[in-house]
């Protein structure tokens, strides 16, 4: 409780972060841990604090703590866990995050909302695209030209972010094949998400970070042949998902390897503030795109895939099916695309095109302002939420009305996911924790930001 | 005019009640202020009213900003966004904390998901919730001294040390 802390700032006490040894559990720690989220009072927390251990052993001799990580090649980056093993059973699980926080929010207030892309893109590293669009999006509501983004940069966008979907759950088939044992299927990951991104770079410039989505549009627009490219990713796919469901989907051992671990209710996944792949395995149909439609999900069909137990192997299919799913987003995309400008002309957030400041004197001085100064966006506050292939992927912006945000925050999926760990593994096996890992698809870079 | 217009935006002269706090519009978003003392109550409120799935809490300092009308009366302020899943509606709830006693009720019982959001901002911003069961730094060591988020907390104010140079 708060006697552990005191409210002065700076007074901190090593060891905090760790997890405590049995013999200091108390019933208040197994709250933390599962009670409050199964709605638990404290006497039947503390009866579970007992549970699973020998009375006439000492509780030290039969569990053992050990660390998971941070340099554990499964935990995708520097996730330490902390496991309180009995034999090979998870008995409890700690994550301890912040190995990879560089204060990228703090680093955000000194930076224009120009420049703002650059930094947000760098979260989560697997879905750039998806976090400049939700800061380009509340950079727009702030400044209130939301509902004047030219319709093809609003398709633009929608193209963007559902290829940047693809390629993340490409990668998520890649790193969890690999966790799991699967290790072609690392390699076939790796090589369909690296088309995506052949993609990207040829429109952008880069395979990641682009920093291509701004406010106000994009950066560019589409290259010539953009759609033969699109087209071809999309007829090479689907016989490439086929061998997965082949390689895995339909392979016992994949099945019985992830089918009943990891698993967690939708109530949990609901209190735990879980989004994403992780609530919709619990069969809950929450998909922003389809509930707080925003660009123009509205105007294109697609299907939102749910599960029904809600373990690892749900929310393996419903990431292989989202690509799919993407995949028929994409060709209605194409169908769609409208012709115009790819950003909103306003002299004063995006620049002059490149052509006019050879002739105009005026478009130069905008050119170097807007690149020296940024542009002003006025005071207020605003949080705009979109799907990213993790979840609810957040931004906070306040401003005071000059060109960098006074305050800027991102509401990171993996970071609010991370939380269901320590539920998905309790009274597992220490070998399926890389596997409940592996099928939360944590970025560690949005993690600790 | 246009101060005028600002002004109303901010501070509502009636202002109109929901869960028994002032209500108020923010670029078209729902916003709740609650203060220290109705927060909880309002919490509870939202919860039986289908916002049960908090998303975010974080915080902000208003240290250094400088407006005519926005600025709030307190140096801290924590921001809460929750959905109801029910209706397909976001709602933001505003709570401003002072500095001279920066502690918060917890919403953890009613949102476990924010035990580790309230430990960010704990960690960031130095401000303290009462009833967390872990209320421990999350993202900086936890030997760190010093809130980083904070407007005072200076940017850079580690050298960064390389090896073989002078120190």
């Amino acid at each position: 409780m708060t006697d552990l802390i005191t409210a002065t700032p700076g007074a901190t006490a090593e060891g905090n972060q760790e997890m405590r040894a049995r013999s200091e559990l108390t019933a208040r720690e197994v709250m933390r841990e599962i009670g409050a989220v199964l709605r638990m009072t404290e006497a039947q927390a503390a009866a579970l604090a007992t549970d699973n251990v020998d009375p006439t052993e000492g509780p030290e001799d039969q569990t053992m703590i050990i660390n998971m990580g941070p340099q554990h090649p499964s935990t995708h980056g520097v996730l330490r866990l902390m496991l309180e093993l009995q034999g090979e059973r998870v008995l409890r699980c700690k994550p301890i995050i912040g190995y990879l926080h560089t204060g990228m929010e703090k680093t955000g207030e000194e930076l224009t909302f120009m420049q703002g892309g650059t930094n947000v893109t760098r979260m989560d590293y697997l879905s750039p695209l998806n976090n400049e669009l939700v800061f380009s999006m509340a950079v727009e509501k702030l400044l209130g030209i939301d509902g004047d983004i030219p319709e093809r940069a609003v398709w633009m966008r929608m193209l963007l972010s559902e290829l940047n979907r693809m390629s993340s759950h490409l990668l998520f088939l890649a790193t969890n094949g690999m966790d799991i044992g699967a290790v072609s299927m690392m390699i076939y990951g790796w090589r369909e998400r690296e088309e995506v991104l052949r993609f990207f770079q040829k429109v952008t410039g880069l395979r990641m970070n682009h920093n291509f989505i701004r406010p106000g549009g994009l950066a560019a627009d589409l290259p010539a042949g953009w759609r033969g490219d699109v087209l071809d990713i999309l007829d090479r796919l689907p016989d490439r998902l086929a061998e997965y469901d082949v390689l895995m989907t339909e392979q016992p051992i994949w099945r019985e390897r992830l089918q009943g671990v990891g698993v967690i209710t939708a109530q949990e996944a609901v209190a735990l503030g879980a989004t994403g792949p992780i609530l919709r395995s619990t069969g809950v149909a929450w998909d922003l795109r389809r509930d707080m439609p925003y660009l123009r999900y509205n105007d294109v069909e697609f299907d939102v895939i749910v599960g029904s137990y809600g373990d690892a192997f749900d929310r393996y299919a419903i990431r292989l099916n989202e690509i799919r799913e993407s995949m028929k987003v994409v060709r209605q995309i194409l169908d769609r695309m409208p012709s115009g400008d790819y950003r909103i002309q306003d002299k004063k957030i995006t620049p002059p095109p490149r052509a006019r400041i050879d002739e105009s004197m005026e478009a130069l001085i905008h050119h170097f302002k807007i690149f020296t100064e940024g542009f002003k966006v006025p005071e207020g506050e605003v949080y705009v939420g979109i799907e990213s292939p993790r979840g609810e992927i957040g931004c906070y912006i306040v401003s005071d009305g000059s060109p960098k945000p006074y305050r800027i925050h991102m509401r990171a999926p993996s970071f609010v996911n991370i939380q269901c760990l320590p539920h998905m593994m309790r009274n597992g096996l220490v070998a399926d924790a890389v596997a409940v890992i592996s099928s939360v698809d944590p970025v560690l870079g949005e993690v600790d930001r | 005019m246009n101060d005028d217009a600002t002004l109303t935006e901010h501070a509502p002269a009636p202002a109109p009640m929901r869960y028994g706090c002032p209500v108020s519009e923010s670029r078209g978003q729902t916003v709740i202020h609650a203060t220290r003392e109705t927060y909880i109550a309002a919490l509870k409120a939202l919860v039986d009213d289908t916002f049960v799935l908090c998303t975010d809490l974080t915080a902000v300092d208003y240290s250094t900003y400088v407006s005519r009308a926005g600025r709030p009366i307190e140096r801290f302020e924590i921001v809460l966004n929750l959905i109801s899943l029910e209706r397909r509606e976001r709602i933001r709830v505003r709570v401003a904390v002072p500095e001279s006693d920066a502690t918060l009720a917890s919403a953890f019982d009613l949102y476990p998901g924010t035990e580790a959001m309230e430990r960010e901002v704990y960690d960031m911003f130095g401000i303290a919730f009462t009833g967390h069961p872990d209320l421990s730094r999350i993202l900086m060591p936890e030997d760190w001294v010093g809130h980083p988020l904070r407007k005072d907390y200076a940017i850079g104010r580690i050298p960064v040390q390389f090896k073989g140079s002078p120190s």
